[in-house]
């Protein structure tokens, strides 16, 4: 189904326009829009969000970054022993890709304009992403049973510390993604009553997807310092 | 409530909540508006039936407006939404202000009972010892007490004062207003932020009444100190509540600085490019990315700290260290990471502290200067400058760790670096001054103050970057004096001039000029007379936290200098009370304020003083830098932003008016 022109329609007044210079602009400024407006103010609360999300990913980037050094100082004294890695790790990990594909098949639903298969595909990634969480519970209970504790050894501490960290910031993914199940929900709701054709997802989407991402690559990166 | 983007009808008439608008064969009044969608609910009335029905904006035509288009939230007037959990940045920045400088009386009076300690050490003070029944034994202050009182000083001052209060306070109450947004880019968030800081706050001071009192490690809580618990009393439950507390307040932080990011970013009002920002907005900017790179850091470190702390793990402690004759189990961590890591954040740190400062002291000194500041692009560039240095540099706090004297090298050649751009800064100050026909007013009296102070504190630093100068002075008063002058007092001094400069603004009123001035020869010769004797301090080998100055045999000298010190700090502090008494006195019977009494060219002076909620009228747009002042040929001795090229020329320039 086409895009329909009507729902970009509002006119968003003040604070999307970015740095646009009016016609009279003559006394020596630069004169281009700036590079972060693109121009059509209805865009701008997704884009906003965008960015926002994007130093948000940028702060805990940094955060990890800390733990990584600290690690790669900390295994270098001679009390460093690799400690066991269960294997249900392998399983969650699959778990936790197949939840980011399914939220990309979810978006390429949405951008042809299918609002309800887009949330039932959120709606899917954020269970795998319980799924995992769950997984994760598991593989420290395990852990814990060997005899595997945080003050068991260098190794044990970076592990629960890390995958603990990684495990926090699901949950706040789970979080967003259910509220974009619920925007998405809400704006087919309203299209539909509206009998506007959907053409767009909600702005929430977009920032969401970001971090769920994030959050993948992430967790990669945890098994890569700790285990490799 | 957050201020929601306007929609229009084809006629160009507002559709907002409350207005009566037609949709094909129906009619109703609107309940509320979804841009996103492009959807408009309405309450059905007449012959259309009873309930709500969703209609496209694109069909509606409004047959009359709400009655305050601008204001959306005439449901939301409960005191609760509107101060206390109030989404509009003003009122956010309000309580940044308010809370922050709360914290300062009780940072100050810490200061004053070092203070009281430090100048006669072994003194029975009958009122203080009422007063704290914990800290004092028989009277006499406690050495645990004392180490947990300059802990707290420093903790309060740097995280819960100045960082609070210029990035908080003035950022929340500046950014939008400056470039001409109606709010913050996500304002939910900024409420979020300053109902972080109250619960980090309420910890934080919560600590002084645990066992074992409040965290005594410094406010740098080395380990193994601060690593475990039963260290002493100032290792106890008081520092994970300050480590608590810390973690707290860095999430408040982060929310804060996403949030000026990205509005600085993406909220500019038409014409405002990045270039013709006031330089506050810059300072602010580059400040808001330092807090958002650096405190993660920390926040790292904390957590790990607190694993070392509850969980028995051994981030930080290394093995063999004995408490009470027992060994500890810890073994292979590293107390020097921490240092690494603090230090990381703490450098930056104190950059947070002094851009913003740096920013509004150069639009101060325009604006009561009437000059354009020298060297705008410089100023960008330094601020910028200042901001990726000040990642480079963070191990001149460590050059008596046993770094290897290459290593050290390094860290003193990227510190001196610092010198270029805050030189540029200190020279384009000066020439902006030059031949400015200057009104001492008390902000433009701070804002000369400032440049005083970071002057004389940044060539301590240049001492201090030098390692072999440093391996003898660190931990001395002289770093003490150092720090005191280059960001505290100079924040300070950026800080009372943003008051005395935007209270105005802030609540439609003005300060007492006289008392202002008073207050700052007061503070001024003040904080000369506190801190500039404490070099002679450090050059006798004084240390930082020591307790009391009769402890070691080659303290015995500087008890007259630390007698003189107190005196003169206690000066300071009562002066202080000055500033409190005008800035109560003036909040309820202060002169009202017009829109523009500075007569200055920056947005916020086209709005209403306060101004209401969404800020402006009308959309103000942008035509020109923000330091038109002495124009010459135009007809006043500024031209706001917001006044057109053309109009300008002829002499038509409206001070103070609502935009074009």
């Amino acid at each position: 189904m086409p895009a329909t022109p009507t729902l970009r329609e509002p006119r968003v007044r003040l604070g999307g326009a970015g740095a646009g210079v009016p016609p009279s602009d003559a006394d020596g400024g630069d004169g281009r829009r700036g590079p972060w407006s693109d121009g059509s103010g209805a865009g701008h609360a997704a884009s906003a969000a965008t960015i926002g999300m994007w130093l948000f990913v940028g702060a805990v980037v940094l955060l990890f970054a800390s733990f990584t050094s600290t690690l790669v100082v900390r295994r270098a004294e001679a009390d460093w022993r690799l400690g066991p890695m269960p294997s249900l790790l392998w399983v969650n990990t699959a778990v936790l890709v197949a939840s980011s594909l399914a939220l990309e098949w979810a978006r390429g639903r949405g951008r042809r304009g299918d609002l309800r298969r887009l949330g039932t595909g959120l709606a899917g990634a954020t269970a795998l992403g319980v799924v995992f969480l769950t997984g994760q519970w598991t593989a420290w209970r395990q852990l814990l049973a060997g005899g595997v504790s945080l003050a068991t050894g260098p190794h044990s501490a970076f592990f629960y510390l890390l995958t603990g960290t990684h495990a926090l910031h699901v949950a706040g993914g789970i979080a967003a993604l259910a509220y974009a199940v619920w925007r998405v929900r809400h704006a087919a709701r309203v299209q539909a009553a509206a009998g506007v054709a959907p053409a767009r997802a909600p702005g929430v989407v977009a920032p969401v997807a970001i971090y769920w991402h994030f959050v993948d690559v992430l967790w990669w990166y945890v098994l890569v310092v700790l285990f490799v | 409530m957050q201020i929601q983007a306007e929609v229009r009808d084809a006629r160009g008439r507002t559709i907002a909540p409350g207005a009566r608008v037609r949709s094909g064969d129906v009619e109703g009044r609107v309940r509320h508006v979804e841009p996103e969608y492009g959807v408009v609910t309405i309450v059905l009335e007449g012959r259309a039936g009873k309930g709500e029905r969703m209609v496209r904006v694109s069909a509606v035509e409004v047959l009359e407006e709400a009655p305050h288009p601008a204001e959306h939230e005439a449901h939301a007037d409960s005191f609760i939404r509107k101060y206390v959990f109030s989404l509009d940045h003003k009122v956010i920045g309000i309580q940044y202000l308010f809370t922050s400088l709360f914290m300062a009386l009780v940072g100050g009076t810490l200061a004053m009972l070092i203070r009281m300690q430090v100048g006669w050490p072994g003194t029975k003070w009958g009122l203080a010892a009422a007063l704290f029944p914990g800290g004092f034994a028989g009277g006499q202050m406690k050495p645990d007490f004392y180490l947990a009182v300059v802990t707290m000083h420093g903790t309060i001052m740097i995280f819960f004062v100045l960082t609070t209060v210029l990035s908080g306070g003035f950022g929340n109450f500046l950014i939008p207003l400056q470039i001409g947004a109606r709010d913050m880019a996500f304002p939910w968030l900024n409420m979020m932020s300053y109902w972080l800081l109250v619960p980090a706050i309420v910890v934080l001071l919560t600590s002084f009444f645990v066992t074992g009192g409040a965290a005594g490690g410094g406010w740098t809580a080395y380990p193994p100190l601060s690593a475990i618990p039963h260290a002493g009393p100032g290792s106890g439950f008081g520092q994970t509540l300050w480590l608590i507390a810390l973690a707290i307040l860095i999430v408040a932080l982060l929310f804060g600085s996403l949030n000026y990011i990205t509005t600085i970013l993406q909220m500019r009002t038409r014409g405002m490019s990045m270039m013709r920002l006031p330089l506050t907005v810059w300072g602010l900017f580059i400040t808001a990315i330092l807090m958002l790179l650096s405190f993660p850091v920390l926040f790292a470190a904390a957590i790990m700290l607190l694993f070392d702390r509850l969980g028995g793990t051994s981030f930080f402690i290394p093995a063999g260290v004995y408490v009470g004759g027992q060994v500890l189990t810890h073994a292979g961590g590293n107390p020097l990471l921490w240092q690494h890591l603090f230090w990381f954040l703490g450098h930056p740190e104190v950059y947070v502290l002094i851009l913003p400062a740096m920013g509004m002291v150069s639009d101060i000194m325009a604006s009561e200067g009437r000059k354009p500041v020298f060297g705008y692009t410089f100023m960008v560039g330094s601020i910028a400058a200042i901001g990726i240095l000040s990642f480079l540099v963070w191990a001149h706090h460590m050059y008596t760790s046993g770094m290897h004297p290459l290593v050290a090298m390094a860290f003193m050649t990227t510190t001196l670096a610092i010198a270029v751009p805050s030189a540029i800064k200190t020279f384009n100050w000066l020439a902006t001054l030059w031949q400015a026909r200057i009104r001492f007013s008390p902000q433009m009296l701070f804002a000369i103050g400032f440049v005083s102070l970071f002057v004389t504190g940044g060539i301590t630093g240049i001492f201090l970057a030098q390692p072999p100068v440093d391996v003898v002075m660190h931990d001395t008063y002289f770093v003490v004096a150092h720090f005191h002058f280059v960001m505290a007092s100079a924040a300070l001094f950026g800080v009372f001039a943003g008051i005395y400069h935007w209270f105005p603004k802030m609540f439609g009123r003005t300060m007492n000029a006289r008392l202002g001035k008073i207050h700052f020869w007061l503070t001024f010769v003040g904080i000369y007379a506190t801190f500039f004797p404490m070099h002679f301090a450090g050059f006798a080998g004084m240390m930082r936290r020591i307790y009391s100055t009769q402890i070691y045999a080659h303290l015995q000298g500087v008890g007259p200098l630390n007698t003189f010190i107190s005196l003169a700090a206690f000066g300071l502090g009562a002066a202080q009370l000055l500033f409190i008494y005008n800035f109560l006195v003036s909040l309820r019977r202060g002169p009202k304020a017009e829109r523009n009494p500075w007569r200055a060219t920056t947005l916020e002076w086209t709005a209403p003083s306060p101004p209401p909620h969404g800020n402006f009228e009308t959309e103000p747009v942008v035509y020109r830098w923000a330091y038109d002042y002495s124009v010459p040929g135009a007809a006043e001795d500024f031209i706001p932003q917001t006044a057109p090229v053309a109009r300008a020329a002829s002499g038509v320039s409206a001070p103070g008016s609502g935009g074009s």
